[in-house]
């Protein structure tokens, strides 16, 4: 059966889908990564999604699902690539995608998920003042 | 109106809507539909397709590309199934009414996406959502 590849990379997975996801690879890649997300202990999970032309209310509940779930592991999901036809009609279906955080491309993507590691850590070392003002 | 080209596709498990799908973009290529229109055609084709098989269990699927003299070229599909039928066609029209504890957007989205957006329901007979997106609009 076909599998989308999970890459490691340090902290953080790297998912790059090459074709249009049908309902199953979907849901078997939200699975597999939620499990590689718990075994490797990641901090970031990159989804490149420039080679989907078709992204529906299913897909996209999947991508939502995944950022929430990583979330929940203390992962940050990225969603990268999007192409401008596939967001305008995202918009125009009026698909919520709740928690996705979305970057132009891999490289923006990394950015972002290093910055928020570099942030994460920070954190760690000035543990006991409560407060927090990082902004959503 | 003429019709120039059809096709019927059955649609009877997840692995016949990839095959239906790539028959609707080659329909869209055909008459050189702009991508953002084709991507809304076969989001909105996608959202349907998946109503048939989750809802009805099935159906099948009429593509056409059709021509109208004074009007424009377009791609029209016509997703027909014999399952229960819509109770409430208003509500399912509705954003957010699912009674697959869903998002409740399939008919509404697709609705938005396409030109033109018809549908018609008889109960314990089926259920008829005809779509038409022009190539231009
Ligand atoms: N072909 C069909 N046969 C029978 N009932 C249908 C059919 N298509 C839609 N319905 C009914 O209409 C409701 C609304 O459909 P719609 O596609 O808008 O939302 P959904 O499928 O519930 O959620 P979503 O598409 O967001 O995942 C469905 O919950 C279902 O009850
Ligand atoms: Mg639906």
């Amino acid at each position: 059966m076909e599998k989308i590849p999970i890459l490691k990379m340090g902290d953080f997975l790297l998912v790059t889908v090459q074709i249009d996801l049908y309902d199953r690879l979907a849901l078997n890649l939200e699975a597999d990564l939620v499990n590689m997300i718990n075994k490797h202990q990641a901090k970031g999970v990159l989804i490149d999604i420039s080679a989907v032309n078709i992204v529906d209310s299913f897909m996209g509940r999947i991508l939502s699902n995944i950022a929430q779930m990583s979330k929940i592991l203390d992962a940050l999901t990225v969603v990268v690539g999007m192409q401008p036809a596939v967001a305008i009609t995202l918009i125009e279906l009026g698909l919520p995608m709740t928690g996705v955080r979305t970057a132009l491309n891999v490289e923006k993507g990394m950015e972002l998920l290093k910055r928020n590691r570099i942030l994460d850590s920070e954190e760690e070392e000035t543990t006991s003042t409560d407060e927090d003002d990082s902004a959503e | 109106m003429i019709v120039l080209n059809k096709d019927t596709i059955k649609i009877e498990k997840e692995q016949d809507v990839v095959f239906f799908r790539n028959r609707v973009a080659e329909y869209a290529d055909k008459i050189k539909m702009g991508l953002v229109n084709k991507t809304k055609l076969l989001t909105a084709a996608s959202e349907l397709v998946r109503n048939m098989l989750r809802y009805a269990n099935g159906g099948k699927v009429l593509c056409e590309i059709i021509s109208h003299a004074t009007l424009q070229t377009g791609v029209r599909l016509t997703f027909s199934d014999q399952g229960p039928g819509i109770p409430d066609i208003e509500k399912a029209m509705q954003d957010g009414y699912s009674t697959g504890k869903s998002l409740g957007l399939g008919l509404p989205g697709a609705k938005r996406l396409v030109s033109i957006f018809d549908i018609k329901t008889q109960l314990g007979k089926g259920t008829t959502v005809t779509i038409t997106k022009w190539k231009n609009g």
